[in-house]
């Protein structure tokens, strides 16, 4: 049969096209034009050229919140991946204590960004949150407000306890979908815990922590609001991430020239990276589909 | 290596069974000889898969004990055991390589080194797969998986047994028979004891010595393929085995004659004293239409042609009744049937009884 040839089909992109348009890449274009132009009152711009992208690139100030989100990043997935996994092998497979423990995981990623911020907030001050009373008494000297370590301590804990339960619910999913007959074949060929951990559950981990750590990284890499309503950024600049930066510098300060080339540089590290790690992901795709393997 | 003594096994998921029907493992006493290789044969839901479970371990029976030789192996987990199982779903590990799949178990048990690659040297050999020992086992076939699955029980020298759990099911038809082949070459080469577990009766009786025939959580039979061809000791192993099953006609049996309806067949042997449900038992086999004088009247509803013979089906007295027709032959014009009254078997209530000369 024929496959008939014509180009209406296109027809059918045209909604796509439009809202793509309308939410991406008129006020990507907007940016583009603000990062390339010296803006003044009255609406007045004049053409700037690279020079805010040479600012950009050259200024400490964003390689330090670059370095800090870099950091951040990292400190958050070495910390949650492995946790989240260990919890996942903890929880039951089977029983009533299944759903108990689902619904008590899912919790943290119900609760709202700020909320979140505003909870640890209030739980670490030294006056009336539990935590930070509770340090103080025992001779802590903890203050988040003016301590960077303590501050760094407490974005990062409160970061764990929001979303390692993604974690824990991903491989949690991918632990459950193991055949019985894997561990029944270990147990047969005199595997320790270890090994099976290490050449049963972890290759077939694989695919979901991938997508976990393709989250985390996206996600703590963006950070904004919980840091926001802690800290503020500080003490000092000690937690002004990216995000918190460009926002300052777009509204704070109403540079708009640098700050859209900014978020124009920050938008190609984030795509740069998620290319990256989309690559990897195709290629695990590829080497899944072999396992059906093909008739000889 | 070692004969396994099923001693008045039985076995429940209920946590306090009261009546038979609460035994997914009805009561089973019996010896398995050291070498044979034998097959588990039933529907599912007939506790086979249970009894594998018992006996690789997996499962702690409720009743009796399981020795292995003189060993009382009952509460011995499948380590202990010394046994080795290929599931229905090939199991390989699949970030190592043939090879290494090969040498995980013996790798666990601490062999050394040079005998573990002595081993798996001679088992690559004998699996056919030198041309892959050294590819990841991710990317292989599943028949292929299935091999590894299977080596890395005969690795292991002194397995007591190695069981099959449906091992072929998702095996492509072509490669089966391969895949089987290679396991009957295997058990000569090697000796092992080998249980198999399948609902494919033609598996069942081209592997093994002895089948097992279950039905709903009773052992119903254990004999040779011929003995379950010729004298199906249940009425279940009658039609469960041969394509079509075993014909059984209720009829009344006394001495040497049988009624079936209102038509009397006479039979090889006498038989006294039988009450309750009485049935004869022939297989399409050995029944043949005659046109002359002293056969049994049939209607004839259906003829299915398979190729090298034919299926009739008809109707006997108003039972249903199965003939196979030979190349060539063909159905009278007004059809009556015989059977070969020496492979008349007689049941009651189910079961075969022994007739007397």
């Amino acid at each position: 049969m024929e496959k008939p040839f014509n180009n209406k089909a296109w027809l059918l992109v045209i909604p796509v096209f439009i809202l793509v348009a309308i939410s991406a890449i008129i006020p990507i274009m907007t940016v583009v034009n603000y990062s390339v132009q010296d803006s003044f009152g009255n609406n007045q711009f004049f053409w700037a050229g690279t020079e805010w992208f040479q600012q950009v690139l050259e200024s400490e100030r964003f390689h330090n919140a670059l370095m800090r989100n870099i950091l951040f990043s990292l400190i958050i997935l070495a910390i949650e991946i492995p946790l989240g996994i260990a919890i996942a092998l903890t929880m039951p497979k089977k029983g009533i204590w299944v759903p108990v423990c689902l619904v008590l995981m899912a919790l943290p990623l119900l609760i709202p960004w700020n909320v979140v911020g505003t909870i640890w907030q209030v739980f670490g001050r030294s006056d009336i949150g539990l935590l930070g009373y509770t340090l103080h008494n025992m001779g802590v000297d903890y203050n988040y407000a003016t301590n960077v370590f303590d501050a760094w301590i407490t974005i990062i804990v409160m970061d764990v306890w929001h979303w390692t339960s993604l974690v824990v619910l991903l491989c949690y999913a991918g632990l459950v979908s193991i055949p019985e007959a894997y561990y029944q074949a270990a147990r047969i060929d005199g595997a320790s815990r270890w090994a099976v951990f290490r050449y049963i559950q972890l290759p077939k981990l694989k695919g979901v922590l991938i997508i976990a750590f393709l989250l985390r990284f996206m996600d703590s890499f963006m950070i904004y609001t919980e840091p926001f309503v802690l800290t503020g950024g500080g003490p000092g600049n000690s937690t002004t991430f990216m995000s918190i930066d460009l926002v300052k510098l777009a509204i704070g300060q109403f540079d708009l020239g640098p700050a859209a080339a900014m978020s124009l540089v920050y938008q190609l590290i984030i795509i740069t990276i998620c290319y990256v790690f989309f690559t990897v992901m195709k290629n695990t795709g590829v080497d899944k589909s072999a396992t059906g393997g093909e008739p000889k | 290596m070692a004969q396994i003594t099923l001693d008045k096994l039985a076995h429940s998921y209920l946590p306090n069974p009261q009546t038979d029907a609460d035994f997914a493992l009805k009561e089973i006493d019996h010896v398995w000889q050291d070498g044979g290789a034998y097959a588990l044969l039933g529907p599912s839901g007939c506790g086979k898969t249970t009894l594998l479970n018992i006996i690789s371990g997996l499962l702690i029976p409720s009743k009796g004990h399981i020795l292995f030789g003189n060993e009382d192996v009952t509460n011995l987990q499948p380590e202990e055991r010394n046994i080795a199982q290929v599931f229905q779903f090939p199991v390989v590990y699949d970030t190592m390589s043939v090879r290494e799949n090969l040498a995980f178990p013996l790798v666990n048990r601490g062999v050394e080194r040079g005998e573990i690659e002595k081993r798996v040297a001679e088992m690559i050999e004998i699996l056919d797969m030198s041309d892959k020992a050294d590819r990841k086992a991710q990317g292989l076939t599943a028949d292929e998986k299935q091999k590894i699955s299977l080596g890395r029980g005969l690795v292991r020298y002194d397995v007591n047994a190695i069981l099959f759990d449906e091992p072929l099911t998702v095996i492509d038809p072509h490669m089966k028979w391969q895949l089987r082949t290679k396991l009957k070459d295997l058990h000569r080469q090697l000796g092992h004891t080998m249980i198999y577990v399948t609902h494919d009766q033609t598996e069942a009786l081209t592997f093994a010595d002895k089948v097992v025939v279950m039905y709903e959580g009773e052992v119903v039979q254990i004999g040779t393929p011929e003995e379950l061809f010729d004298q199906p000791a249940h009425t279940f192993v009658g039609y469960f085995i041969g394509s079509p099953g075993m014909n059984v006609l209720p009829a009344e049996v006394s001495g040497k004659k049988a009624k079936i309806g209102t038509q009397t067949v006479s039979l090889p042997k006498g038989y006294k004293g039988l009450n309750g449900q009485t049935e004869i038992g022939i297989r399409p086999e050995f029944v043949s239409f005659t046109s002359g004088k002293g056969g049994l009247p049939v209607e004839v509803s259906s003829v299915e042609d398979i190729g090298r013979f034919k299926i009739v089906r008809a109707s006997l007295e108003g039972q249903q009744i199965n003939a196979v027709l030979g190349e060539g032959e063909t159905i009278p014009a007004n059809p009556k049937i015989v059977f070969d009254s020496a492979k008349i078997n007689v049941y009651e209530r189910s079961h075969l009884v022994k007739g007397e000369a």
